[in-house]
């Protein structure tokens, strides 16, 4: 089995590490190698965040290169674009629709673009778009937007549904179960 | 039982099962998890230090005592405790003590790129340098075994992707503690000139036995393969090297100071073309010239600057990269780190934004100041430097017959560090800057660790905690006075008073992290009716604020996201037109 790679976008304090954390822990549980990476540091104070997870029967580095991820997963619509060049030919590109401003756009300097979504569809053939933060709300809790995001690939992936479910049951507190596994099931069913 | 866990968390998770007893450091990207995890794990004893010589001194101590210590840095904290570890290598120790260092290549967290390797070098001592979180985990056990068997410190570096990445561990059997005895040994561990001349000689012959080691040791590893490429690595770019050339012959280095010659040569002899793929600095490459080994792929096809990938290996051994990709999709908008809405840090550099005046800075959260559109910090150069370098700035204005104050601003975590001792020279040299201490009491940018200011510390429970105002004043500082940035007019006027006031001058603010502290306040909103879309709240870069849709030759108006607003005010009293107020409902 060749490696399967995963690229995580966001922004700063979305739960895209959680997200890693989850989709590492399941192809462990699969009996897998996998070596998960990101850049953190400056990652609270809402700046771009990205972060690997390679998958395989022998993971040798932990950076995906461009060209060469099978799924970008992006929390916001802007990252998406920023790093759809990661994507392979035919890569698959699930992305939140819910926008937020870098602090660039906030304070004036820059403008965010209006037609983010139709370059993600001129970059992507194969980009779906959801709405991930009412689907975290009706499923009780705007932060799991993260559960949201990995549920939408949930199928997409070499590895069964049932043991994602598993690990995110198993990392959430109390009554986070409930909500994250009905984020889980609402992004399955939206992508 | 495998987990998945980081080259930091490895590192820790070892420290505890390889019979460590004291770990202590300080704070820094990528560094920063390693004592977390051994606070979390809960086994042994660590603290974090004021910086990172005092770490470093504190292990000393420990490892005397007969204690397996650890110390933890980030590669800039090396040269604070530089001073400490260049005669500790001439003491050498008594339980084994590993002082962990970790690289930045590509400088995703840090102000400048150095190359720790420099340092085991420098100071004689071994080096090892893990390729993943394994390798992390097992390097910490025979680290121990090294630094006793040989009677040295040893340094385990590694760089950002094996600190921060994740990979599979075993865990091996737990080793017993064992606490050694404090023994009075004078030739040892009193470093006065006829004792370190003899220890100087031992220096040099224990390097020379480390190499013996080096050559047999299964920490340097040999893959043959294909010998029409023969690769000489270490750490994280052994993986890049992996991807990019699977069936390549490979030495693999986990010691990587000093180097086996023997094994070198002899890998060199046998493979047609040798290339040494390293990141940063050409530490083996030029070693292994100065062997008198030829090295044809090296540092003139790969770059001293950034990170090392498949695609550099590749086109550095003549190959055209395996992945085409798309280009980046170009002019978007960056998407920079800013302070936390609601952060105390946005009133301070609203208003010193405002009165242009040149700022000292240091290193920490509040360095964002100086990115647009607040633009407020005009020097940023190492831990503390904003008091000492505020203080040479007005010595220069002085003379030049320059009115205007330097302003320095630091945290209370950097003042801890190094920033009191410049401040002590500004009082006792008659200076004459303003410095602004920003105390939200805690070590903000690398997650909120604990400090003396903070009066907690890194295992749980209350500590003592710094007055600093008290300090700022027995240090020789008349003019000592407490802000509240969130005010700005009363902000404002504080600092003009210091700029006026001639001498040194100091502001404190003790307004917390809203993040570490999880401050809450009650969300702003705008009166549309009253917004006339001047824009003058935006220049706080506050990333609730937004420009709306407008139409067709009107000026979009201001709005403010509930979701992310954290009700600091600091827009309420920059609208001149009184638009913003606590939200309703």
């Amino acid at each position: 089995m060749s490696v399967f790679n995963i690229v995580i976008a966001g922004v700063g304090g979305q739960g895209v590490l959680m997200a890693s954390k989850v989709l590492a822990e399941s192809a462990l549980a699969c009996g897998m190698d996998v070596k998960q990476n990101e850049v953190h540091g400056m990652a609270q104070r809402g700046g771009s965040v990205i972060s690997f997870v390679r998958i395989g029967e022998q993971v040798y580095s932990p950076v995906v290169m461009p060209g060469t991820a099978d799924i970008l997963i992006s929390f916001e619509p802007l990252e998406a674009l920023r790093y759809v060049h990661y994507l392979k030919p035919g890569g698959m590109l699930v992305y939140n629709k819910v926008t937020i401003n870098p602090s660039t756009v906030a304070s004036g300097l820059a403008t965010y673009p209006r037609d983010v979504e139709e370059q993600i569809t001129r970059a992507c053939s194969n980009a779906h778009g959801i709405e991930a933060l009412s689907i975290a709300q009706k499923a009780g809790n705007a932060k799991a937007v993260n559960m949201v995001m990995v549920g939408s690939v949930m199928k997409n992936l070499p590895i069964d549904s049932l043991v994602v479910e598993g690990v995110v049951k198993s990392l959430s507190k109390d009554k986070g179960v409930d909500v994250n596994l009905k984020a889980l099931s609402g992004g399955a069913a939206a992508a | 039982m495998k987990k998945i866990i980081s080259g930091n968390e490895a590192i820790a998770l070892s420290f505890g099962d390889s019979g460590g007893v004291f770990a202590s450091g300080y704070p820094g990207t990528p560094s920063t998890e390693t004592l977390e995890e051994v606070a979390r794990l809960g086994e042994v004893y660590c603290e974090w230090a004021p910086n990172e010589k005092v770490g470093l001194e504190s292990a000393i101590g420990a490892s005397i005592a007969g204690g397996r210590s650890l110390a933890t840095m980030k590669h800039v904290g090396v040269n604070v405790a530089a001073d400490a570890l260049m005669t500790l290598t001439y003491t050498g120790v008594n339980a084994g003590l590993i002082l962990m260092v970790a690289d930045d290549p590509g400088m995703h967290s840090s102000q400048n790129e150095q190359d720790s390797r420099n340092y085991a070098k420098f100071a004689k001592v071994p080096m090892l340098d893990p390729a993943d979180s394994q390798e992390a985990y097992d390097f910490v056990r025979v680290g121990f075994e090294i630094s006793e068997q040989f009677d040295t410190p040893l340094m385990l570096r590694t760089t950002t992707r094996i600190s921060h990445a994740k990979g599979c561990v075993e865990q091996k059997e737990k080793i017993p503690v064992k606490v050694g005895e404090l023994v009075k040994n004078v030739p040892k561990y009193v470093m006065l000139p006829n004792f370190g001349k003899l220890k100087h000689v031992e220096v040099e012959a224990r390097l020379l036995k480390l190499q013996e080691y080096a050559e047999t040791t299964p920490l340097n590893r040999v893959e043959m393969g294909d010998t029409e490429l023969g690769i000489i690595t270490s750490g994280v770019s052994y993986q890049h090297v992996k991807e990019a050339y699977p069936n390549a012959s490979i030495l693999k280095l986990g010691l990587v100071h000093p180097l086996p010659e023997k094994k070198i040569r002899e890998f060199a002899g046998r493979v047609k073309r040798c290339m040494v793929v390293e990141e940063m600095d050409a530490i083996f490459e030029e070693q292994i010239r100065a062997m008198g080994i030829r090295v044809d792929i090296g540092k003139d096809k790969i770059s001293y600057c950034g990170e090392v990938n498949a695609d550099i290996i590749r086109s550095a051994a003549g190959e055209a990269p395996a992945t085409v990709s798309l280009a980046p999709v170009e002019n978007l908008p960056q998407r920079p780190p800013t302070f936390c809405p609601g952060c105390a840090h946005r009133g301070l550099f609203s208003i010193l934004s405002k009165l242009k005046v040149f700022v000292s800075g240091d290193i920490g959260c509040y360095t964002l100041g100086a990115l647009p559109p607040l633009s407020a910090m005009h020097s940023v150069i190492d831990m503390g430097a904003s008091i000492s370098a505020a203080h040479g700035m007005a010595k220069v204005n002085e003379i030049a017959g320059r009115t205007e104050k330097p302003v320095a601003v630091i945290g209370d975590s950097t003042f801890f560090h190094s920033g009191i001792t410049g401040l002590l020279s500004m009082a006792y040299n008659d200076g004459n800057a303003l410095v602004i201490i920003m105390d939200n009491r805690t070590t903000g940018m690398t997650g909120g660790q604990e400090n003396p200011g903070s009066g907690q510390v890194l295992q749980g429970g209350s500590s003592k905690q710094v007055d600093i105002a008290a300090l700022v004043k027995v240090l020789g500082i008349e003019n000592v006075a407490e802000i509240n940035t969130y005010n700005l007019a009363e902000t404002e006027a504080a600092i003009k008073k210091g700029m006026e006031t001639p001498g040194p001058y100091v502001l404190i603010d003790k307004n917390p992290c809203i993040l570490r502290y999880r401050v809450k306040k009650p969300v702003m909103g705008v009166d549309q009716d009253k917004c006339t879309g001047c824009r003058a709240c935006l220049k706080a870069a506050c990333v609730a604020l937004g420009l709306g849709s407008a139409p067709e030759g009107e000026k979009p108006k201001v709005q403010i996201d509930p979701n992310i607003c954290n009700g600091c005010g600091v827009c309420t009293q920059l609208c001149k037109f009184d638009a913003m107020s606590v939200a309703k409902g």
